[in-house]
């Protein structure tokens, strides 16, 4: 019992986390109509900005903001460069030139870092492990990402539902021309969007590199989970990305720590550890594919964008 | 003759006489190059029925060459051990001959990307882009957790399995292989994408509409090139495990889908000898920046990035100048 909520939190800690990357992703879908590889790169930008920051400063905190910071910078140097350029393109274009994009950061961040993974330490604020009621020591740390995921999701709500910036995102997506013809400027937008995509990215690895290690390519693999979080909970849909996410880390972190065990009272011991596990592995692709179909656009998804 | 038809034959020249002077000048490891570039263009010659003609942007292909390639490596493995890879419903032995190899490795492909193809095509635009994706990495998770024939190291076979009448060791002959199933897979893309299914196919991708209301059912036409792709693909990861004697897990990673895909579209999308030009300047690139800097990969993708936003024909097109569809 102790062991299901122990991992339950660690699903919700998980979800949280790719919450933050399919946020970006979805709203610059959402919004311009882009598919973006990239994103995993400006992940991995502030898991590095976070580190190089602390270990020069000594201050967790310096690194955090410098995450958020150097990922919005990066996400608006890109957009202003490249990213522009792509959103008259066919979706063909953008794949590769976003892929073009991953090699140039994975390959320049090489050159300026190495290969060896970094590694951040916790603040003593945040270290050490807490008592939940029941007795179950949990770390502190990861409860503090599940707070602010959810905080950072409430925030995203009210941005989007009461500021002008959300109006704005808002009419963008569903009428572009409409807005640039009621005086927006949309290209400033589109800048602002990317950028906090790009940020909310950053945070996250920033985050994640705290708990895990820092190093080149840590971004892709979330990144296609990201991928899998936005195609179950709708592309564009902020409320689906947060839906999608939670679903996607309840089920793997769920399905790798009991799916062996569940196994084995069926199974012979060892060939069910082994079929468990790969079962595990691919368990949240099987939950994609349920979703597609039943319901191709997503579970949050507008019918006719699938 | 147009432009374009003389290019594609100097590519296709380029291709084996460059492997011919090496074979004379002994340069064996030019050789192999050679038929890595060939292997590869099989690769995009594949891609580029769906993503070409078809307008369907899979970036999963590397599902189906890592299908071929295992295909290949546990055929090869369980001929050394002796021990048959299934015995039920039938004896499946394992085989160190090619031509018994191919084709089930052509099937293992096929079929992956019918079940694939039959769930990602009920989506269309940038969903199918992501769920094509996500299905060839469920794949590669699988074959990292599987240990039975390897996991994560992947699976040697040491010795390259055999064609009838050759000696595979060679490198010049294993290449003529190579390149004899390019050309023979060249020719049959030819001839789909003027036969029927051809039309229907690229009709569906310019307007999707009129192809229903002739009648066709796009869905359909889709899901056999979509099949018809990946068995292409994955012939060309069975080569590809040949040549190296070696699959590993890295053969189905997302990494060799967009590679795959740099192939057709450094070349020029949807023209038949795209992918032969992708694959051949991809393989040059990477030997002659590798010799320039450890970061050739940055190098490759700002290159990348020029040829996307100033040159979308790719190089065919850079050429032969503009297609007129």
């Amino acid at each position: 019992m102790m062991l299901l909520i122990e991992q339950a939190l660690n699903g919700l800690q998980y979800g949280m986390m790719l919450f933050l990357m399919a946020a970006g992703l979805t709203l610059v879908f959402g919004v311009m109509g882009l598919i973006n590889l990239a994103h995993g790169a400006l992940y991995m930008v502030g898991a590095f900005a976070c580190a190089a920051v602390a270990g020069a400063t000594g201050s967790f905190w310096l690194g955090l903001a410098a995450s958020l910071a150097a990922a919005a910078a990066a996400g608006a140097v890109v957009e202003l460069l490249v990213i522009r350029r792509l959103y008259a393109r066919d979706h063909l274009d953008q794949v590769l030139a976003t892929f073009a994009l991953i090699l140039v950061f994975s390959e320049g961040t090489r050159w300026l870092f190495g290969s060896f993974p970094l590694y951040l330490t916790l603040p003593p604020l945040l270290s050490g492990a807490v008592t939940l009621p029941g007795g179950l020591q949990y770390p502190l740390f990861r409860l503090a990402l599940i707070g602010l995921g959810a905080a950072i999701a409430f925030g995203l709500y009210l941005l989007i539902t009461r500021t002008r910036l959300g109006t704005r995102i808002r009419a963008g997506e569903a009428d572009r021309e409409m807005v640039a013809a009621l005086g927006v400027d949309i290209a400033r937008l589109y800048t602002a969007v990317f950028a906090l995509g790009a940020a909310l990215a950053g945070l996250a690895g920033a985050l994640v590199g705290t708990i895990q290690s820092v190093q080149v390519g840590m971004g892709e693999p979330v990144l296609i989970l990201a991928f899998v979080v936005i195609v179950i909970g709708g592309i564009g849909s902020v409320k689906g990305a947060l839906v999608g996410a939670l679903l996607v880390g309840m089920t793997d972190t769920l399905g790798k720590a009991f799916l062996p065990g569940v196994l084995a009272r069926l199974i012979d011991p060892s060939a069910a550890n082994t079929i468990g596990s790969a079962i595990a592995s691919v368990l949240i692709y099987v939950l994609m594919a349920g979703v597609l179909i039943v319901r191709p656009q997503g579970l949050y998804g507008e019918r006719g964008m699938a | 003759m147009t432009r374009e038809a003389a290019l594609n034959a100097a590519l296709f020249v380029a291709l084996i006489g460059t492997a011919l002077v090496a074979q004379a000048l002994g340069e064996g490891f030019i050789i192999t190059l050679a038929t890595k570039a060939a292997i590869f263009a099989l690769a995009g010659v594949g891609l580029n029925l769906v993503l070409g003609y078809g307008g369907l942007v899979s970036f999963g292909h590397a599902a189906f060459f890592g299908l071929g390639g295992y295909a290949t490596g546990i055929l090869a493995s369980h001929a050394m051990s002796g021990v048959p890879v299934a015995t039920l419903p039938f004896t499946l032995n394992g085989s160190t001959e090619m031509l018994a190899i191919w084709p089930l490795a052509i099937a293992a492909s096929g079929l992956a990307a019918l079940a694939i193809g039959a769930l990602s095509l009920r989506t269309s635009g940038v969903y199918f882009i992501m769920v094509t994706l996500a299905f060839a990495q469920m794949i590669y998770y699988l074959a990292i957790s599987w240990p039975a024939y390897g996991g994560e190291d992947g699976l040697s076979f040491y010795v390259r399995n055999t064609f009838p009448g050759l000696n595979t060791f060679d490198p010049i002959q294993f290449f003529a292989i190579c390149a004899g199933l390019l050309a023979a897979a060249l020719g049959l893309v030819a001839v789909l994408t003027r036969s029927r299914f051809g039309l229907a196919l690229r009709a569906a991708r310019q307007n999707e509409s009129r192809v229903v209301a002739v009648g066709i059912r796009p869905y359909s036409i889709r899901l056999l090139a979509f099949m018809l792709s990946g068995m292409i693909v994955g012939l060309a990861g069975s080569l590809y495990a040949d040549l190296n004697r070696f699959v590993s897990p890295a053969m189905l990673s997302w990494h060799m889908s967009g590679e795959i895909m740099v192939f057709v579209i450094l070349g020029g999308v949807g023209r038949l000898f795209g992918p032969v030009a992708g694959a051949l300047a991809y393989i040059a690139l990477e030997h002659l920046l590798g010799g320039v800097s450890d970061y050739w990969q940055a190098l490759l993708g700002l290159l990348l990035l020029a040829i996307v936003i100033y040159a979308p024909g790719g190089l065919i097109g850079l050429i032969a100048g503009r297609r007129h569809v």
